[in-house]
């Protein structure tokens, strides 16, 4: 598939881009028009609230699914390197971290022992998967796409699960593979304070792109603030269309009923008072 | 020995080393209610072999496929939850292959025979047929083998790195179906899920390494005929059953196995975080 540069596009041809990709599911539109653009060098951050399409977004540039309209378009022989949620592997099935490494290709010992050294778990090797934390395992599947030696690395919330210093500890992680290897990343997380320190561009998904950018423009973008509330830039702590809010963990906190002060900085604090009533 | 025990040991031996790879699928993939769908189910063909006048194994394995690919696309439509698409056609295939079993006078049809299997009346015909099934399912087992390891764990991930998936999509529950149709006569439809499920769970505790739990499943499926054959050797009672219920027996054990963890572990068990 040959790339035509669009006017006006980036020095670099992208290793993956998406050109006004629309995806539906009968009447159901899951994403409208989204186009983005990931550069080599790059960590381009997807961020939105839950239901907007985020991971729709990256099935999409992965090519496991096929846009209803528009293009996806990957440079020609593009090497991905696919870090999926945590997974779902049933106890039964007797999974070391070594042979999960091994599992679609066949890398030599010693690679395997390079990738896990390098994100900095060479001690889990031998380590029955289901035995792993929420960290590990992350830094187990990025091991893993490492292996591929990768242009482009797409991680699906990689922090999910994780603690804290864990999240700050695997953004750094990230950073540091993109600067050495020098590959793109395009990354999904709803945890916004964090993805704001480590990321060269946002995309703030909301079925369609809101706002885009350098993340200290898209923070005082009217649209990020429409779609994350006051809030978001300090606490990591927002509101999406009123309906949610999400606690410090980034759990959904439902809010029962219409809130007066919701634009308040304190509403967060009173949704858990008014929990407490009903 | 006699002839009908030597058949009768190769049947079972043979159901056993497919059923073994396979039911350690359908217990990593949770499928073990598929596989009981495929089972009662071929009671149906056995009724569409008779009416077609077609050999009935013939009619088993064609039906179970059909089953097999329906189930398949059916799934993805989502149209009911999986359980209930499968328990109903479980039973919706075993009660019409009983009626029409019923309705057609001329026949004249063992249905224990069917329900419960009969591995000391394997003929050299049913013989051929398992022989037959070995030789596709362990050579079509082992070409996708990765395939299917890496679709058990990630369908999406084996997709994106360039694993032949939409294959394993279709073969696996087409092995399933030809495991079910041959095995049938062995032990029965209303055990032939337990052939699939029981070694591969016993097997589980000793295994490292998918390769090697779908090994000694194999190996433990083999032990179960043996034994069963045995037990109805001795105490005369029904082969198929004993089978099951030494494969049981063997789980069991296993499950009281002391799991002993290596040295790895406990050491990597020390660097593990608050």
């Amino acid at each position: 598939m040959a790339i035509d540069p669009p006017a006006g596009a980036a020095l670099v041809a992208p290793l993956v881009a998406l050109r006004d990709v629309t995806y539906a599911v009968g009447a159901a539109v899951l994403v409208e028009r989204v186009s983005l653009d990931v550069v080599p060098r790059q960590i381009v951050s997807l961020i939105g609230p839950n239901g907007a399409g985020k991971t729709t977004t990256v099935r999409l540039a992965l090519g496991l699914l096929r846009p209803t309209a528009g293009r996806v378009e990957r440079r020609p022989d593009l090497v991905v390197g696919y870090v999926p949620q945590r997974l779902a592997v049933d106890r039964s099935l007797p999974l070391t971290v070594r042979r999960l490494l091994s599992l679609t290709a066949r890398p030599t010992r010693s690679a395997v022992d390079a990738a896990l050294d390098e994100t900095g778990v060479p001690h889990l090797a031998g380590r029955e998967v289901h035995d792993l934390s929420g960290g590990e395992w992350q830094r187990v599947l990025i091991a893993r796409a490492l292996l591929r030696d990768p242009a482009l690395l797409v991680l699906d919330e990689p922090v999910q699960g994780v603690d804290v210093t864990g999240q700050a500890e695997l953004f750094a992680l990230i950073r540091e593979l993109r600067d050495r290897r020098g590959c793109g990343v395009l990354l999904v997380s709803h945890d916004l304070h964090l993805v704001m320190a480590a990321t060269d561009a946002v995309i703030c998904l909301n079925r369609h792109v809101c706002c885009s950018g350098r993340p200290d423009r898209v923070v005082r973008d009217p649209a990020y603030r429409d779609l994350f509330g006051d809030a978001a830039t300090a606490l990591a702590v927002y509101a999406h269309h009123h309906d949610h809010v999400h606690d410090a963990t980034g759990a959904v906190v439902p809010v029962d009923g219409h809130d007066p002060q919701q634009q308040g900085g304190h509403h967060h604090h009173h949704h858990h008072g008014q929990a407490h009533h009903g | 020995m006699d002839d009908f025990l030597w058949r009768a040991l190769l049947a079972g031996i043979g159901v056993a080393v497919m059923a073994g790879p396979l039911g350690c699928f359908v217990v990593w993939r949770r499928m073990a209610y598929f596989g009981d769908t495929l089972a009662h189910a071929a009671l149906l063909g056995v009724a569409i072999g008779y009416l077609l006048d077609i050999e009935l194994v013939v009619g088993v394995v064609a039906t179970s496929l059909a089953l097999a690919m329906l189930l398949v696309a059916v799934e993805r439509r989502q149209l009911v939850s999986t359980d209930t698409l499968l328990g109903i056609l479980a039973h919706s295939g075993l009660a019409i292959g009983l009626v029409v079993i019923a309705f057609v006078e001329t026949l004249r049809v063992d249905l224990m025979a069917y329900l419960f299997g009969d591995l000391l009346a394997v003929s050299m015909g049913d013989l051929w047929w398992i022989a037959g099934a070995v030789a596709i399912a362990l050579p079509a087992l082992a070409w996708a083998w990765r395939p299917l390891v890496a679709a058990t764990v990630s369908e999406d991930l084996a997709r994106v790195e360039g694993m032949a998936v939409p294959v394993t999509r279709i073969l696996f529950p087409a092995l399933l179906a030809l495991v079910v149709a041959v095995a049938m006569k062995a032990v029965g439809v209303l055990l032939v899920t337990a052939l699939l499920i029981l070694p591969a769970a016993a097997a589980r505790r000793l295994a490292r390494t998918p390769e090697a739990m779908a090994v000694l499943a194999a190996v433990i499926g083999i032990a179960a005929v043996t034994g069963g054959l045995g037990m109805s050797l001795t105490w005369d009672t029904p082969a198929g059953p004993s089978a099951v219920v030494v494969a049981l027996a063997i789980f069991l054990f296993m499950i009281g196995w002391p799991r002993r963890p290596t040295p790895r572990d406990r050491l990597a068990g020390q660097n593990r975080g608050p």
